[in-house]
């Protein structure tokens, strides 16, 4: 019989670089939603229950425009549909985890779903409680850094204009993370390519349902050639089942 | 907007954000076959997003007047470098960012 400390010392140091990953990057939250007017209340508020970083990045663009919750939903669903293919690599492992399912699915962040992958409990440890454990840590790490940045940003008398950089920057990291393995390129050109080009036609308010349209077409368009050179390219370089991303973005 | 407002924008997104996390599991309950094209689409569409997300980031940049972009370039090219040198997110965020606020506070006002 394991006590729950043996489960927290067996999963805490897996739990590592997401704590750094996601202390920065909630901190880099919470200090620009302070920064639009909503103190650290809220970044709390917002880490609990949303729990998402990317989502929660675009999400403080869109409270700091005003009241609109067709552009919120709209939104955050372009932003996180990548959750739903996520959900597909964890249908049969979250089967066995009763009513804790929920909040695993609930928790399932980039990270954390990097970690499921990768880490493995001791030998004879209750795998479910493991990752549940897992699961639990990197979100306290998450709500931790949301509320400190929330803090941070209300106390700080420097001049946060151009802070809202951070999220491109994230999300340049992750992109230059996903160019490294080959097969990712021609999606990823394709979805930059589809984007640019919409952005340019339909405006900024817009360009976000274009272009998940035109990307979709696209990749049905090019089925063949493109799922061929995706299997080409991992027979070729035979490698872990790796996550689209492994680096600090929940 | 009022707290109330600010509230029911924030319970959107949660519950948006929860509903993209338990759409698979709705749609494919055990048992069901994965179909091929969103099996597909799995693998390629969380990099074309990024990409996308890249853009979306940067969708109100002024190109045609000054100063034409230039500190979003220069802070994207300076995150990329510092990750390809470094291979650390972090340092490569820290620094892009504080880079390109000095450049739009003090440089390009």
């Amino acid at each position: 019989m394991r006590t729950q400390k043996g489960f927290l010392f067996a999963a805490f140091p897996h739990t590592i670089p997401v704590l750094t990953g996601y202390v920065f990057m909630g901190m880099a939250f919470g200090v620009l939603l302070a920064s639009k007017g909503f103190g650290s209340g809220w970044a709390f508020l917002m880490g609990v229950t949303i729990y998402a970083g990317s989502g929660q990045f675009v999400a403080v663009g869109l409270m700091a425009s005003g009241f609109d919750p067709m552009a919120a939903f709209v939104v955050t669903l372009m932003v996180n549909i990548r959750h739903l293919f996520y959900g597909i690599s964890m249908l049969g492992r979250f089967r066995p985890y009763g009513k804790a399912k929920w909040y695993m699915i609930f928790a399932l962040t980039d990270e954390t779903f990097a970690l499921h992958l990768s880490a493995n409990p001791p030998e004879g440890m209750k795998e479910e409680k493991f990752y549940l454990v897992i699961s639990i840590l990197d979100h306290i790490y998450w709500i931790v850094g949301c509320t400190l940045g929330g803090i941070l940003g209300s106390a700080l008398s420097i001049s946060t204009t151009g802070i809202d950089f951070v999220m491109t920057a994230l999300f340049v990291v992750i992109f230059l993370g996903q160019w490294k393995q080959k097969q990712n390129r021609t999606p990823a050109l394709i979805g930059l390519g589809a984007s640019l080009v919409c952005r340019v036609i339909f405006g900024p308010d817009w360009f976000i349902l274009a272009s998940m349209a035109a990307m979709v077409v696209i990749f049905s368009l090019f089925k063949k050639p493109i799922s061929q050179e995706l299997s080409l390219r991992l027979e070729a370089q035979p490698r872990q089942e790796d996550p689209p991303s492994t680096e600090v973005q929940p | 907007m009022t707290a109330a407002q600010t509230l029911i924008m924030v319970t959107i997104f949660a519950v948006t954000t929860f509903g993209t996390r338990i759409l698979a599991f709705v749609l494919f309950p055990a048992g069901r076959p994965i179909p091929k094209f969103v099996e597909y689409l799995g693998k390629v569409l969380p990099f074309a997003i990024t990409a996308m997300l890249i853009v979306y980031c940067l969708r109100n940049t002024v190109i045609l007047v000054s100063p034409h972009g230039a500190p979003e370039l220069l802070a994207v090219m300076l995150v990329v470098a510092l990750y390809l040198l470094f291979k650390n997110s972090l340092i490569a965020i820290a620094a892009g960012t504080v880079a390109y606020m000095l450049m739009v506070q003090l440089l390009f006002v």
